[in-house]
């Protein structure tokens, strides 16, 4: 059951990532985008994240996908799919190093076992301890908690960043 | 499912670095990083089967990062559209040589 859900979900995303580079609209693109996030984040509860699920859901699918679609249609970008695909040398340049890519990938993985470690027991301990939300959160404000800090420092940044870049007259 | 899930997320990559390369328009290379942040983010919880749940915690942060850098990075398109009314990519090569 579940390796039925991952393959249906593994090819909706390949067909949603598909989607985002062959799209010939912007707004096309990023419809397909969060459809490859959703599916996404169906694998990630396969994968026993939850909390991640749910994050990819409302941070990613909702709010960051919102930001990039106020953007497309605040600049009303034109719909020219030929003027927009770099093509010649250049191409084949893609094709090559998507291929060196893939190659490198597929060598990786025949490589490196993949046998379930002690991690997904350890998860599924700590999950049934403290829930979901307990098992993330737990080592986020003990072990990590100065990485997490400072990304709180990083999102102030980006904000002002991002307001200043972004207004007419500073 | 952790082979699988690592195949999805180097496929995922790929077709993102595919995106990058061969899309003019700057906001559907971004959606383009954005896909790649996220097939990273797919190995990375494929990987917390494996070693614990640390994979996962790199998973958060790599989303903040990410909604930071979307923020900063549509900013930065918008001011570029202001002075070229367009946002082909090869329309910006004040820095090329």
């Amino acid at each position: 059951m579940t390796s039925v859900l991952f393959y249906l979900f593994a090819g909706v995303a390949i067909g949603g990532a598909m989607g985002v580079v062959l799209a010939k609209s912007p707004v096309g693109s990023l419809l397909f985008m969060v459809t490859t996030l959703a599916a996404m984040a169906g694998t990630f509860v396969l994968l026993a994240a939850h909390f991640l699920a749910a994050i990819q859901i409302i941070v990613y699918a909702g709010a960051i996908m919102a930001l990039f679609l106020f953007v497309i249609m605040l600049l009303n970008l034109g719909h020219d799919y030929r003027k927009d695909l770099k093509g010649g040398a250049f191409a084949i340049l893609s094709f090559g190093v998507i291929g060196l890519m893939a190659g490198l990938l597929a060598r990786q993985l025949g490589m490196s076992g993949s046998a379930p470690g002690p991690g997904a027991a350890a998860i599924d301990a700590a999950m049934a301890e403290h829930g979901a939300l307990g098992a993330i959160a737990e080592p986020l404000y003990t072990t990590y908690v100065v990485p997490f800090e400072i990304t709180g420092i990083l999102l102030l940044v980006a904000i002002v960043g991002a307001l200043v870049l972004a207004k007419r007259e500073v | 499912m952790i082979t699988e899930a690592l195949v999805l997320s180097a496929i995922l990559f790929v077709l993102g670095t595919f995106g990058v390369l061969v899309r003019r328009n700057a906001i559907i290379m971004f959606l383009c990083i954005e896909l790649q942040l996220n097939a990273v983010n797919l190995s990375l919880v494929a990987f917390s089967r494996m070693w614990g749940i640390d994979g996962q915690i790199f998973v958060f942060f790599v989303m903040t990062v990410a909604a930071a850098e979307a923020a900063v990075g549509l900013a930065i398109i918008i001011s570029i559209f202001r002075h070229y009314e367009t946002v082909n990519v090869d329309s910006f090569n004040l820095l090329k040589w």
